[in-house]
């Protein structure tokens, strides 16, 4: 792997943010396994590049709409980890007060709009967005993360042929991680490539290797360039794999430890580390210092979420519904 | 005051609030083109058909496209073209529209109105004639709103768009070509009010869209037998506004409830739930409810007319009350 045209120094920065959601996500999986944090959590860790790389090339006033395993999304598009830990935690110093929880992120002042418990369920509100965001003229950008499992729902199907009818200044980047929960992705479909539906719907569709963060982001630099021009909504299928199960104590029996040990190899963090270090941009040391750095972060995120008070028992029925004006 | 049909004043509703306010977007299938039923007919050469979508026949995302242009500043109106059709589209509105507000923290706002219609009209069978409130009612997050007359359908369409909430504005087929008066002005009906609409102090009729005319023509019956009939409509079913309700049973010391939509589980239930706990030991009589029989809508017109509750049965219901106690 190449940097290629990529400057060094920006690189670095994008590494500090992989090594960030990386850390970030153990550091979650640590205090799951301790029973301090509680609940349903699906961790990206293995796809990090996907998020960075994706989000990397936005503009602070574009919109991004998650998953249920979105974590490394909020964080790429500039969330705030203590903010973000605190909300996995249920705690009242969370983005959403301990309401939403680790599927249901929405950190508004960074532009990420929200996550989904619904598998493909934003799909169809970043739609929305970008119709907002065509109307309103000022060259906003949507972009949508899903999985390969919403590839097999209607609304994906929708939507990706309202988006292509009416141009719409959307980017759908599609993690494609080769299971669909507990199941490989040749169980679901005969389509082995999910670009091909985009293709069929008249989007312009690309397949990267999702673990590779310069080529997704040759990929992305070439969509956001022509969404912002106004040429419609482009596709960005990305080839990746979780190195974790579905969600946190899923012993993930299905997948072959071969299979693993693969996908270990293209770790997509080591992979811009070594092209760092062949680039003599970084040594070892250096390196590894960047790597304590994020864990320190993420112990400080954990400490901030663990020493915040949960919410008020009257949290419990408040803000089911707006006040006007407030 | 000027006379209008139901359709008018809710057509006019859209026009003034599309003119008010410009984040105010229309969507739906054949909208551009007035729908089936010609409400939105002209709002299109009005306001460009940029703001009067017409969509493909994508109910669930859809529905989902007008909940995201609300995060991202509008304040959409999504046509369902038949309550039927909302199933497809659930996802979206319980899942999503109902909920932002609440797990962001308050943090989105989803200023969004669902224009559907329901009910029995036409022998158009199970698929087109269903009333389905109830099930939206039981969704925290939701308001749903269910006009009987021009004014309120006007003025309750002009609080939904302006609510920064989700609400489900059902109107009702069978009524689209009734006449009322509406008042001209710019002039709106807050939700969560119920409205009295005859006094009485025998007994307190609730009855919720087509079922308000019925029930009005049953209390006109009555009155003739000496019975006096006090008539509510609550007209917005989340919020209920239950003291209203409670206030006159407490007079009158016996109801019945009606509506549309099969009894079993309906909001009619919840209703009387309400007014038992707060108004026991006011009753006189137990309370009836006058809805349809707990079986899809047969599409025969000779089977439509027996599922349809009237005002009929309303009379006997209250006959029955009376001699009760």
């Amino acid at each position: 792997m190449a940097i290629k045209k990529e400057n060094s120094k920006d690189v670095i920065e994008l590494l500090r943010r992989m090594w960030l959601i990386r850390a970030f996500e153990e550091k979650v999986s640590a205090l799951y396994a301790e029973r301090q944090i509680v609940g349903l959590l699906h961790l990206g860790i293995g796809q990090e590049a996907v998020a960075v790389g994706a989000l990397s090339l936005l503009r602070a006033d574009d919109l991004v709409y998650g998953g249920h395993r979105s974590h490394g999304h909020a964080i790429a598009k500039g969330a705030d980890v203590n903010k973000l830990m605190a909300e996995i935690a249920g705690r009242a110093s969370g983005y959403c007060g301990g309401r939403g929880g680790s599927m249901h992120i929405v950190a508004k002042e960074c532009g990420f709009i929200t996550a989904t418990g619904v598998v493909g369920g934003t799909i169809p509100l970043a739609l929305g967005a970008a119709f907002a965001a065509k109307e309103r003229k000022k060259g906003q950008l949507t972009v949508v993360f899903f999985g390969d499992g919403a590839g097999q729902s209607g609304p994906f199907h929708e939507s990706l042929n309202i988006a292509s009818l009416w141009q719409l200044p959307v980017i759908f980047v599609c993690e494609n991680n080769g299971y669909a929960e507990f199941t490989p992705l040749s169980a679901h479909t005969k389509i082995e490539r999910l670009a091909q539906h985009a293709k069929t719907y008249g989007i312009p569709a690309d397949t990267v290797d999702g673990n590779d963060l310069f080529a997704v982001r040759a990929t992305m630099r070439k969509a956001v360039d022509q969404c912002r021009a106004g040429k419609g909504p482009i596709f960005v299928e990305c080839l990746t794999h979780r190195m974790r199960g579905h969600y946190e104590g899923d012993p993930a029996k299905y997948r072959e430890l071969s299979q693993l040990a693969e996908w270990k190899k293209k770790d997509p963090i080591a992979r811009v580390a070594g092209a760092l270090k062949r680039q003599k941009a970084l040594t070892d040391k250096e390196l590894a210092k960047m790597a304590s750095e994020a864990q320190a972060l993420a112990e400080r995120a954990a400490q901030f979420a663990l020493a915040s008070p949960w919410p008020q028992a009257d949290a419990v029925a408040d803000q089911v519904y707006a006040v006007a004006n407030t | 005051m000027p006379e209008q049909t139901y359709l008018d004043a809710i057509r006019s509703g859209l026009e003034e609030e599309m003119r008010r306010d410009p984040a105010v977007y229309i969507f739906g299938e054949d909208v551009a083109l007035g729908g089936p039923f010609g409400v939105t007919k002209g709002l299109a050469e009005m306001f460009g058909a940029n703001r009067t979508v017409n969509t493909p026949i994508s109910e669930a995302t859809v529905m989902g496209l007008a909940i995201g242009t609300a995060t991202a500043g509008l304040r959409p109106v999504i046509e369902i073209m038949f309550i039927d059709f909302i199933t497809l589209a659930m996802d979206q509105l319980i899942n999503h529209a109902a909920k932002l507000h609440y797990m962001s923290g308050g943090q989105l706002k989803i200023p969004l109105t669902v224009r559907v219609q329901c009910g029995i009209s036409g022998a158009m069978g199970a698929h087109h004639s269903q009333s389905l409130e109830s099930w939206l009612a039981h969704v925290p997050g939701l308001k749903v709103v269910m006009p009987a007359n021009p004014a309120d359908a006007k003025g309750l369409l002009k609080s939904a768009i302006r609510d920064d909430n989700p609400v489900v504005f059902i109107e009702h087929r069978a009524l689209y070509w009734t006449k009322g008066e509406v008042p001209a002005n710019e002039q709106s009906v807050a939700l969560g009010k119920a409205a009295r609409l005859r006094e009485g102090k025998d007994l307190t009729i609730v009855a919720l869209s087509s079922m308000v005319a019925p029930a009005m023509t049953a209390a006109q019956e009555l009155a003739a037998e000496g019975i006096s009939v006090e008539v509510i409509d609550p007209r917005t079913i989340s919020p209920l506004d239950i003291d209203t309700i409670v206030n006159s049973v407490k007079k009158t010391g016996r109801m019945i409830v009606t509506h549309e939509a099969v009894e079993h589980g309906g909001i009619g239930a919840e209703i009387v739930s309400r007014v038992q706990q707060e108004a026991f030991y006011f009753l006189d009589s137990p309370i009836i409810r006058v809805a349809a029989p707990f079986a899809p809508v047969p599409a025969g017109p000779t089977l439509e007319k027996l599922f349809l509750p009237n005002h009929e049965r309303i009379v006997a219901a209250c006959r029955g009350a009376v001699a009760a106690s």
